[in-house]
């Protein structure tokens, strides 16, 4: 017997953390052994290690909030594609390097001010656990960052590839700041600020960021939706869970 | 005659570092606390970055030790909070981290000098090194490239 959402919107708000880390980390760690340089292989392996070591802290707390008895492990591996509260943005293949430290920075530029104010949660255990993330978001987000700007501001091609990143992206961007029942809910109970707090903030992150990486703006505010609230994901995800999962699905168990 | 808290300490002095043998796990600062009650144990240890895979075997490196020593009713408990931050290495570790070829965290955000020839003329060559909490840099006198011990 687990809790719905509507039961535990506490419950679905740590899913939101949780699976944040844990579709990113999943997607950096594919960079894995293929990066374009040594250094960057090494970045992006840490990278995603960070990810998913927050994904444990905040699948773990889910699990114990949902009484059910499901580990972080449970929840990682045994869950179908509409159990995921990730956004669209995370699950998306990486396209080329440009385009994974693209969405990189559009989420750190969110992530930073997100677990900062977080650290403030009326909830102790939400708090310790955005403490803790926030060191690692800090360093993701300075290194994010200057890469976007070293691409953006670079070659002819580097600057094209960027451009197409962003428009890539853009859509997928506003997704965090669509508050539903459950900000409203997590927000009631003092637990965390409503996302849409946060859109100035993250803009004027963005705008300081690609104005010195040379690239523009979009027009337009459509964003995709449906990851979070777990409506509707892309094609992308099931892809994706079928690799992470394979080994949990076809060994029920396993461990090493 | 039952065990005290000053020798468990004293025995965790004695776990190396899985990725840098030359501190103790009591230097990183990740031991945060010890406590004795009858023949049970219970040592705290705070992460040091949420994902870095050396955390399982410093836990396994504990329990081995301990029990070497005859402690076998022994729980490790995890404490994240206050975040672990590189300002609980001791004294002793920085000195240890530069002998070692490790540049030890500054508050400033880099390193002060090479751990080889003691230059001030550096480089960052990338943000993350050999493991999560350090980062490459490398010196412009002797170009020998270093790990330097990030600061969190």
């Amino acid at each position: 017997m687990t809790v719905s959402a509507a039961e535990s919107p506490l419950f679905e708000f740590l899913l939101r953390q949780g699976d944040n880390a844990l579709v990113l980390g999943h997607r950096t760690s594919e960079w894995c052994g293929v990066a374009p340089v040594l250094e960057e292989d090494i970045a992006l392996a840490n990278m995603a290690l960070d990810l998913i070591g927050q994904t444990q802290l905040w699948l773990g707390y889910a699990g114990e909030v949902e009484g059910a008895g499901r580990t972080a492990d449970d929840l990682a591996f045994l869950r179908e594609v509409y159990d995921y509260r990730n956004l669209l943005m995370l699950e998306v293949p990486n396209g080329d390097f440009g385009r994974t430290q693209m969405r990189q920075f559009l989420f750190d530029a969110f992530q930073v001010p997100w677990l900062t104010r977080l650290q403030d949660s009326k909830n102790t255990r939400v708090a310790e656990i955005a403490a803790k993330c926030l060191k690692e978001a800090l360093y993701h987000l300075d290194r994010s960052s200057h890469t976007v700007i070293a691409l953006g501001d670079g070659t002819e091609e580097s600057n094209r590839r960027m451009t197409d990143a962003l428009t890539f992206l853009w859509p997928y961007s506003g997704e965090v700041f669509k508050d539903d029942a459950t900000d409203n809910a997590m927000a009631e109970a003092g637990v965390a600020p409503l996302p849409s707090d946060l859109h100035s903030v993250w803009l004027e992150t963005v705008e300081r960021v690609l104005t010195e990486a040379c690239l523009t703006l979009p027009e337009g505010a459509f964003a995709q939706s449906g990851g979070r609230t777990g409506f509707r994901h892309t094609e992308h995800l099931g892809h994706m869970l079928a690799v992470m999962q394979t080994l949990q699905r076809s060994y029920p168990g396993a461990t090493w | 005659m039952p065990v005290t808290e000053a020798q468990i300490w004293d025995w965790l002095e004695g776990v190396p570092d899985p990725e840098i043998p030359v501190i103790s796990v009591v230097d990183l600062g990740v031991i945060r606390d010890v406590s004795v009650s009858g023949d049970a144990v219970t040592v705290t240890v705070t992460p040091t970055y949420s994902g870095c895979p050396a955390m399982a075997v410093i836990s396994m490196d504990i329990e081995t030790a301990l029990a070497t020593n005859g402690i076998v009713n022994l729980q490790i408990q995890t404490r994240i909070a206050p975040p672990w931050t590189t300002d609980w290495l001791s004294e002793k570790a920085r000195t240890r981290l530069e002998e070692f070829g490790i540049a030890p965290p500054q508050p400033a955000g880099g390193p002060t000098r090479c751990p080889h020839c003691k230059s001030d003329r550096l480089e960052k060559i990338s943000q993350f090194g050999s493991t999560p909490c350090k980062a490459q840099w490398r010196c412009q006198d002797c170009l020998e490239p270093f790990d330097y011990f990030k600061c969190i």
